[in-house]
């Protein structure tokens, strides 16, 4: 079984959700409940010996798998991890997990179709983390599309449909040049798609150039940057709990991987002549999001902005340039935060989702001392929401810490900016928690709600647990990152002019 | 038991006592609350107590780790102590005026519905508090820091339903994240520099960098220890509450009492003062940054003192009373007297802490009424409150041989030896202080203790200013005509009792040892300016040292000033209200506090929230969505359109543009077949 551990990472998710969606319509809502929280238990279990049994020993890819899948473009199903993708997909089965129990009783129109759709984009998206040839990941990384979109298009709010387009298009444009980039390196790798192989192509600067473009559509659409960031608040404000829980806990994070699987190590001359223009952008989502993020008035668009400038450190982290290569501290700040903010951003959109569910508003202004009535969620909600101000001995405060500190050795203005999220990132959290959680009894509904239930304490509790065990003890993640980290800064630092 | 073991269960005990409290209080109920955190932090203190003995007799410093934290680029960070004497000397603060409040808080929060959850808070706090000063490094350090954050960001909010309450506890947070910003960048410049994060490595390799510069903007060189210093003093400023980062302190009065006392005056806000002297080695090195210090203590000292006149609520007279001292701290370290700055921090722990106390117990006899002008003649009917708060009080204002009064005159003289460019100033702010001190303490302490009895006529429209009554959510409300004063518990009247007796003579005990007897040797550095060796050379014994200051300024400004609030307030209270009358100008300068928070709320706030509008309305939604996204999709809409009139579906377009073509062809082979190239 071992030897194909990403295999079963990525099978038994779509399995169970083909199954799932065998139970056909409402009437056996029960059965299809059932079933997906055993597939996604099941799959959540067959991921956690990739931690344990994880070597430090070394940089490159571990639990590989290599079969042809279409001989005549030499293209092969050929999977593994590494320090840097390992954590992704253990993430993305552990969100899937949540986002079932969190959907448990909430959804009851198509439940067998909602649970299948995600415990499949759940495969997918391991199939994209895990995939070590460039047409496996393609396909992956186009394929979750598609459960995603129906996701915000047949369960979100009234606006959805425009999200949903806005949500496809969107990332479906950058990505047709990631394609055409990877036919280009196909050919000068010696017709191949290894992953690997791309890594040794010698490319002149323009032509990294081009690339660079092209990723940088591909990827920071997703991740996302500005200026490329509107549709995420769009697709939020629409899709269900579950949906931004998936969405902001994972989808964006495929977006940063990219810039870590391909740009930096086959474009690093590009990424290291052009890289400012990166981290300005990324310096702009701290700052310029960060007051957007103040203004909101709607509690998930806040959340939302508030991904988008926590992503800002992972884009920042990453192409902090110094002595020609980027720094640990900032790539595995960046990682970090990268799954600090899959926790974060869950619970936040989590907490959210249990106040809509009992007052059906997302409004800031339709709520006002929820701790009166709620004081458990509230006690839990203030966590999360000090984890998002990045307050030390929780996971938020990690990355940012690790970031800025790498800041701090590559410039000091990069630092100073970055840093405003010390201020920004606690002024629009506590801001809101303030309006929402404390305070007297607002209304009627606020004066009528229930405290949280068993299944959503359940949630709370270990996301409270993770949070605050990232926090107090990162050396758990980080340790399995040092050595990917190190292979891939050596690789940036060789230069592959011709 | 071995010392590592102790060292760990000394801050592990309270944070136990929190857990308890916090996740299981309706299980243990308000008597297990108080129990469990009680005898939790009744352990930290006596094994403070203990480490504090090892130390007084010849214990070597611990400097050990406890688990590593994170390692990165092959640094570590650790969780760890360092157990010194400087750590010492503050645990043994810290857990003993929590322990008081402890104890204290079974009394002053009796009737409160939150009672468990107040005693997890400051349970937790001490936790953070001594994960703070037992810290061996800057990110534990930082981690105590927020966490202390944290902790009085939920005490000021405790009563969430008002909103004056939560209004103090953001503003508290935001205010303390403005300095963190300065803080964290400066322990990015430790790393980057000094290459570790641990204390002992940091300085040790200090000396070395002391001529290093950096370039910050374009080509100027900047001292690299300065901008450290000051960047990490930022830090302090907003922690210690100095101006222009001290405008949370006042509003934080909106949490319970017992907190106050804790938090907002005896520890948490002095955590600034102790990571400055716990820095020596770096502050030494840069005379830049002590000037600054002892630039931005003396504005505090001065002039907050000032606001400390005007203000009526007891609470608030208190408060600023303590930033003025704060003030005073720090000037001592601008001064590099870093020890005398921790003196005055553990007398000003003691007997502000008995004066925050003090001041609860009168609201609870006043009935929650916290004006001063309703008071007068309470000595009758509190007679341990009154004397404790003139104990207090004594101390506050430098009486000889009491304990603020060792600590501040030695501030002083350490100002008046110095010889840095900003010393001269910082000694006249220090020197008319002690007037301004004397004058607000002694106006609180005459119109709340003798006099008139005033609760009787005083007027209690409900609807009168909000920092007036600690409990707006429950019925009683100050005294009515026929009600008379008490005196409070007993929980309440001991912890007063044991904090006047360190109030009175901790100033005598310890003068000697701490400050010239080479307590700090190895601990704090002050051997690059002469101010220490020349108050030594000066210094004959605590007993001449309080004969001596009869004969000199601060003991007769200090006298003027309880002769003149004396004289104003019992005798002519008609005087300081013409004052108030002509002085129109100054008087509301004074009101509005300078006009500070004006400048914070409808400046910084409003500006940020109105750019974080356009930032929305214009960036987002019409440049990026509006014209970008949308206006792509209306390009390729209208090109589309335009496509679209050429395929009208009719079949005598198609036939005439086949025609044309044809023709085209045909004349471009013609053209080719009869001109020969």
């Amino acid at each position: 079984m071992s030897e194909h551990l990403l295999s079963l990472a990525i099978w038994v998710p779509i399995v169970a959700g083909l199954i799932v969606l065998a139970t056909g319509g409402d009437s056996r809502a029960a059965w299809a409940r059932l079933i997906a929280l055993l597939g996604a238990g099941l799959g959540f279990l067959v991921t956690i010996p990739l931690y344990t049994q994880f070597t430090l020993l070394h940089g490159g890819m571990q639990f590989v798998e290599k079969m042809p899948w279409i001989p005549a473009f030499n293209i092969n199903y050929h999977l593994g991890v590494d320090g840097l993708s390992m954590f992704f997909v253990i993430l993305n089965a552990f969100t899937t997990l949540l986002v079932v129990v969190a959907g448990w009783e909430v959804i009851q129109k198509r439940v067998a179709q909602y649970m299948a759709a995600f415990l499949i984009m759940s495969g997918l998206i391991n199939g994209a983390f895990a995939a070590m040839d460039a047409m496996l990941f393609y396909v992956f990384f186009e394929a979750m599309l598609v459960p995603l979109y129906l996701i915000v298009g047949v369960w979100g709010g009234q606006n959805r449909v425009y999200a949903a387009v806005k949500l496809f298009l969107y990332t479906l444009m950058g990505s047709l040049l990631l394609l055409v980039t990877f036919i280009y390196l196909y050919f000068h790798a010696g017709k191949t798609f290894e992953i690997a192989e791309f890594q040794h192509v010698l490319l002149p600067l323009s032509v990294q150039g081009f690339m660079m473009i092209a990723f940088f559509f591909a990827f920071a659409v997703k991740v996302p940057m500005f200026p490329v960031h509107t549709w995420l608040p769009d697709a939020h404000v629409e899709a269900p709990t579950g949906g931004s829980m998936v969405l902001a806990a994972i989808t964006l994070k495929l977006g940063a991987y990219g810039f870590l699987r391909f740009a930096l190590p086959i474009v690093p001359d590009a990424a290291r002549e052009w890289g400012w223009i990166i981290i300005g952008l990324s310096l702009v989502a701290v700052v310029y999001i960060g007051l957007v993020a103040l203004v909101q008035t709607d509690m998930k668009k806040l959340v939302a902005y508030s991904s988008i400038s926590h992503m800002g450190f992972v884009t920042l982290g990453f192409f902090m340039f110094t002595d020609g290569a980027p720094t640990t501290y900032g790539v595995e700040g960046a990682l970090v935060q990268m799954i600090s903010h899959g926790f974060v951003s869950a619970a936040m959109f989590f907490c959210i989702g249990v106040m809509y569910d009992r007052v059906h508003s997302r409004n800031i202004a339709d709520y006002g001392g929820v701790a009166n009535t709620m004081p458990t969620f509230a006690a839990f909600f203030l966590l999360f929401a000090m984890a998002n101000s990045g307050l030390p001995a929780t996971s938020g405060f990690v990355g940012e810490f690790m970031v800025i500190i790498g800041a701090v050795k590559v410039n000091f203005w990069y630092a100073f900016a970055a840093a405003t999220t010390l201020i920004f990132g606690a002024a629009y959290t506590l801001w809101m928690y303030k309006r929402v959680i404390f305070g007297e009894v607002a209304n009627e509904h606020v004066a009528e709600l229930n405290d949280v239930n068993l299944r959503e304490f359940t949630v709370l509790v270990i996301l409270a647990v993770t949070v605050l065990g990232m926090g107090l003890y990162p050396q758990a993640f980080t340790e399995k990152m040092h050595a990917s980290v190190d292979t891939l800064i050596m690789q940036v630092k060789h230069s592959k002019l011709p | 038991m071995d010392k590592p073991t102790l060292y760990l269960l000394i801050p592990l005990l309270p944070l136990f006592g929190a857990i308890v409290a916090g996740l299981f209080g309706r299980l243990v109920g308000r008597a297990g609350a108080h129990w469990v955190t009680i005898l939790g932090v009744a352990a930290a203190c006596v094994g403070s107590f203990s480490v504090l003995y090892d130390q007084l007799n010849g214990g070597e410093a611990y400097n050990g780790n406890l688990y590593t934290w994170l390692t990165v680029d092959g640094i570590d960070v650790s969780v760890g102590f360092l157990v010194d004497k400087l750590t010492a000397m503050m645990m043994v603060v810290v857990t003993f005026v929590s322990l008081m409040v402890h104890i204290y808080t079974i009394g002053y929060m009796e009737e409160d519905p939150g009672y468990q959850r107040f005693f997890s808070y400051i349970s937790l706090f001490t936790f953070s508090m001594l994960m703070l000063v037992m810290a061996n490094n800057f990110v534990q350090l930082f981690f105590g820091w927020e966490a202390v954050g944290l902790v009085s960001y939920l005490l000021i909010g405790f009563w969430f339903k008002r909103p004056t309450a939560i209004f103090a506890n953001l503003k508290a947070f935001l205010v303390n994240r403005v300095g963190d910003f300065g803080f964290l960048l400066g322990i990015g410049l430790v790393l980057t520099h000094f290459g570790s994060f641990y204390y002992a490595d940091v300085f040790a390799a200090a000396p070395a960098l002391k001529d290093v510069t950096i370039s910050l903007f374009t080509d100027t060189p900047w001292s690299l220890l300065s901008v450290t210093c000051i960047l990490l003093f930022i830090g302090a400023m907003g922690k210690s509450a100095q101006f222009p980062l001290h405008v949370w302190l006042p509003d934080s009065m909106e949490g319970p009492t017992p907190i106050s006392a804790l938090i907002h005056a005896a520890t948490m806000v002095t955590a600034g003062i102790f990571m400055v002297a716990r820095m020596s080695p770096l502050f030494e090195l840069s005379d830049t940054a002590l000037n600054f210090i002892m630039v931005i203590g003396a504005i505090t000292a001065l002039f907050m003192g000032f606001l400390g006149i005007i203000q009526n609520d007891i609470k608030r007279v208190v408060a600023y009373s303590t930033l003025s001292q704060l003030g005073y701290m720090t000037v001592a370290l601008g001064a590099s007297a870093y020890s005398v700055a921790v003196f005055h921090l553990m007398t000003h722990a003691f007997f502000k802490a008995l004066l925050f106390l003090a001041a609860g117990s009168v609201i609870i006899g006043m009935h929650h009424d916290q004006d001063i002008r309703n008071m007068g003649g309470l000595r009758k009917y509190m007679p341990v409150t009154w004397i404790t708060s003139l104990i207090g009080s004594l101390a506050l204002i430098g009486t000889p041989f009491l304990s603020g009064f060792y600590s501040k005159d030695s501030i002083i003289e350490a100002v008046h030896a110095s010889h840095l460019p900003a010393a001269q100033f910082a000694y006249a702010a220090v020197i008319i202080g002690v007037f301004v001190t004397a004058f607000y303490s002694f106006r609180m302490y005459f119109l709340v203790f003798h006099g008139k009895e005033r609760w009787m006529e005083a007027k209690h429209d409900h609807g009168h200013d909000h920092h007036d009554d600690e409990h707006a959510d429950e019925h009683h409300h100050g005294l009515g005509p026929n009600d008379k004063p008490h005196e409070t518990a007993w929980v309440v009247t001991l912890p007063l009792v044991l904090l006047a007796i360190p109030s009175l003579v901790i100033g005598f005990i310890a003068i000697e040892p701490m400050l010239y007897g080479g307590f700090f040797d190895g601990v704090i550095d002050t051997s690059r300016h002469h101010v220490m060796k020349e108050l030594g050379e000066e210094f004959h014994g605590a007993v001449a040292m309080g004969l001596h200051s009869f004969g000199t300024a601060p003991f007769w400004l200090a006298l003027a000033g309880v002769a003149l609030s004396w004289f104003f307030y019992m005798k002519r209270p008609d005087i300081p209200a013409a004052i108030k009358a002509k002085t129109g100008p100054l008087n509301t300068l004074l009101e509005n506090k300078y006009y500070m928070d004006h400048l914070y709320i409808q400046g910084f706030a409003t500006f940020g929230r109105k750019l974080g509008k356009v930032f929305w309305k214009v960036g987002d939604t019409v440049l990026i969505d509006g014209l970008m996204v949308n206006g792509s999709a209306k390009l390729v809409g209208a090109m589309a359109g335009l496509m679209r009139r050429v395929q009208t579906g009719y079949i005598y377009h198609y036939a005439f543009a086949m025609i044309i073509g044809a023709l085209l062809l045909l004349t471009f082979w013609l053209g080719r077949f009869l001109i020969p190239q």
